[in-house]
């Protein structure tokens, strides 16, 4: 289970990485979203990995195998935060493709 | 401070959230309305921060601590108040005043929701300076960012957009590295509250703390790239000087916002211990590289814009370098070098945009780029209506000499006071008869260099700017519009008359910090109010 976790997360950050240094918007912003998934299960990771246990404590839950409540508060802040923050991203792209008629982080066409 | 007195801690988070809230249901069409709430809630703000700032300034140390929805420290999410949060407040909310009373002349009208996104920041700016909880931290920081990316934008026009663009996708990057950061130092300590982290650091087990270590590295370097440490900062200059002036402004603090971060953190994370010390080298020779490429910057700079841009380099770099050399004196010498700093760019970014209202050959290649774009109207917001500054050029002219004084650190303004008490501590480290060693000679060297390119660079477009152009008329600048600027240089010279009362509350600030027992302590002495009942809320989550 910690294989698979840690093999998505790395995964997803490296094509995060790469897409984020491609020169074209949308690959930009795929790539930003790609990395906020990738931060986000390494958020919910840090808490360690444990299945069907609850976050909350109760009669019958020893405090050994509870799942940690505080990376689950945490992971769905980034993940509104992260949203919002994408969502805009995505408004300034749509609106630097209007303004300079490509769709080039530096606002060039490809001259050749 | 017992009452409503102690409410006052989170006023200024509420206030700003109250007006913007407020400003959305005005309709975008009565600016004036618009303008007065904004300006009312801002000079509300500079007396509720000012009346904070007595507080801390009074005899006793005093740590403010506010418990967020009554929750215990530890679990609850809780504001702290101490000397160095109450100055950066203030020094928020003057510099919001000013800036807020600049776009009131034209800037506001030019895109939809100026002054509910410039509440917004200024919320997010004064709840980074409260907190004392690392998660709540970052959502002060991204209400902060998602405000400064529309102000950004605000204006619209390519170059903006541009330049908002890169701003953007940096920041965004910017803000996973501080959710990495903050989730391995959780991982491995436990806790979010910084009081509880201090703590607890020292007694860490060494397997966990290397994983501790890399966490804090990690969200160093979010910081570190707010406050634009090279190699951090290609976008700060291009993303400063292409905002509009009172933007630009207000942005000056932002920088600041990461250096204060990172000197909260490394003074109370890592002030003894065995992690005692941790990135100090790094803050020591990033400000090295930071300061000089600021200074090459500077001497490089061909528009006013980036001439300013750059300033926030050198500015940054000095305080990173000095951050590195981790000494109280020279440190609370820095600290009044930053709100000289601030104060001066914050001034000098909105004078820029009104020397340069003048040059009309620069103005009409603008112009013409612009229509290729095809939006000169947007860009260019029409003519305010309002009472024309007499003699405007003398007085333009003065304000720019006095930002270039300020910016070189010569007499006799704060820039001046502040480096020298800088200089001073750093010649005098060590024990009597101990020269100097070659690293803090190098920081003398630089930080003394760094005022020569300014000067250089300041004289050289000031000759540019006032004597050399040729077909230059004089620009139509209004009284609301040069104030704000004259008010942030005055703010320069009251604390250059009142050098020592201000030093003295920077050693004390400092020397508060270098005891981070007395912040722990009052972090977990904090006690609930009214009946607690302990059962019901003592499982409850740290963070949200």
């Amino acid at each position: 289970m910690e294989i698979i976790l840690s093999i998505a997360i790395g995964v997803m950050t490296t094509c995060g990485v790469w897409l984020l240094l491609r020169p074209r918007t949308y690959q930009v912003i795929i790539g930003l979203s790609m990395l906020s998934y990738a931060v986000n299960l390494f958020i919910f990771g840090v808490g360690g990995v444990k299945t069907n246990v609850p976050p909350l404590l109760g009669d019958d839950v020893a405090t050994s195998t509870l799942a940690d409540p505080v990376p689950q508060a945490l992971v769905l802040t980034a993940i509104v935060i992260g949203f919002a923050t994408t969502a805009l991203f995505l408004v300034v792209l749509l609106a630097s493709r209007g303004l300079t008629g490509t769709d080039h982080v530096d606002g060039r066409g490809d001259r050749k | 401070m017992n009452g409503w007195a102690h409410h006052l801690i989170i006023a200024p988070v509420l206030l700003p959230l109250a007006a913007a809230a407020i400003l959305l249901f005005i309709d975008e069409r009565s600016r004036m309305a618009k303008g007065l709430v904004s300006l009312a809630a801002a000079l509300l703000l500079v007396v509720i921060s000012f009346v904070l700032f007595r507080i801390e300034s009074g005899p006793n140390d005093f740590e403010g601590v506010y418990l967020l929805g009554n929750w215990m420290a530890p679990f609850g999410i809780v504001l702290v108040l101490d000397a160095l949060s109450a100055l950066m407040l203030l020094l928020t909310s003057l510099l919001g005043l000013a800036a807020l009373v600049y776009s009131l002349a034209r800037w506001h009208t030019v895109g939809a929701h100026f002054h509910t996104m410039f509440q917004l920041l200024l919320m997010g700016v004064n709840g980074a300076f409260l907190t004392g909880d690392l998660f709540n931290l970052f959502v002060f920081f991204e209400v902060m960012l998602a405000a400064s990316y529309g102000l950004l934008l605000h204006g619209s026009g390519p170059l903006r957009v541009k330049a908002g663009m890169h701003y953007i996708a940096v920041n965004l990057a910017a803000a996973l590295l501080f959710l990495i950061g903050v989730s391995l130092i959780y991982g491995t300590t436990g806790t979010l509250n910084m009081a509880d982290l201090a703590a607890r650091i020292p007694e860490i087990e060494p397997d966990r703390r290397m994983l501790m270590e890399a966490g804090a590295g990690v969200l160093g370097i979010a910081f570190l790239i707010k406050a634009g440490m090279w190699p951090l900062c290609f976008w700060l200059p291009t993303a400063y000087s292409a905002a509009s002036a009172p933007v630009a402004g207000v942005f000056a603090i932002l920088s600041k916002l990461g250096i204060y971060v990172i000197l909260r953190l490394t003074m109370l994370l890592f002030g003894d211990g065995p992690s005692a010390g941790f990135g100090a080298n790094v803050l020591l020779y990033g400000g090295i590289a930071t300061l000089i490429f600021g200074i090459i910057g500077v001497l490089a700079s061909q528009a006013l814009g980036r001439l300013a841009g750059f300033s926030v380099l050198v500015s940054s770099g000095t305080l990173l370098m000095v951050l590195g050399i981790n000494d109280g004196a020279v440190s609370s010498g820095a600290l009044l070098y930053l709100v000289s700093s601030t104060l001066t760019i914050g001034a000098f970014f909105m004078l820029i945009e009104l020397v340069e209202r003048g040059q009309d050959a620069g103005a009409a290649v603008l112009a013409v780029t612009m229509e290729a774009y095809g939006d000169a109207d947007e860009d260019e917001p029409e003519e305010g209506d309002g009472v024309t500054m007499p003699g405007t050029m003398a007085i333009l002219g003065t304000c720019f000499a006095a930002c270039g004084i300020l910016l070189a650190g010569l007499p006799p303004l704060s820039g001046f006071v502040a480096k020298f008490a800088m200089l001073s501590a750093m010649m005098g480290t060590g024990a009597i008869g101990v020269p100097p060693t070659a690293a803090v000679w190098t920081l003398v060297v630089l930080v003394i260099l760094s005022g020569v390119a300014s000067l250089i660079a300041m004289t050289r477009a000031g000759i540019r700017t006032f004597w050399g152009s040729i077909e230059g008329t004089v620009p139509r600048v209004l009284v609301i519009e040069i104030v704000p600027v004259m008010f942030l240089l005055s703010l320069t010279l009251a604390l250059t008359v009142q050098a020592g009362p201000a030093m003295q509350y920077m050693d004390t600030t400092i020397r508060t910090l270098a005891n981070p027992s007395v912040y722990i302590d009052a972090v977990r002495n904090a006690t609930v109010i009214g009946d607690y009942d302990d059962q019901s809320k003592s499982t409850g989550e740290g963070a949200d």
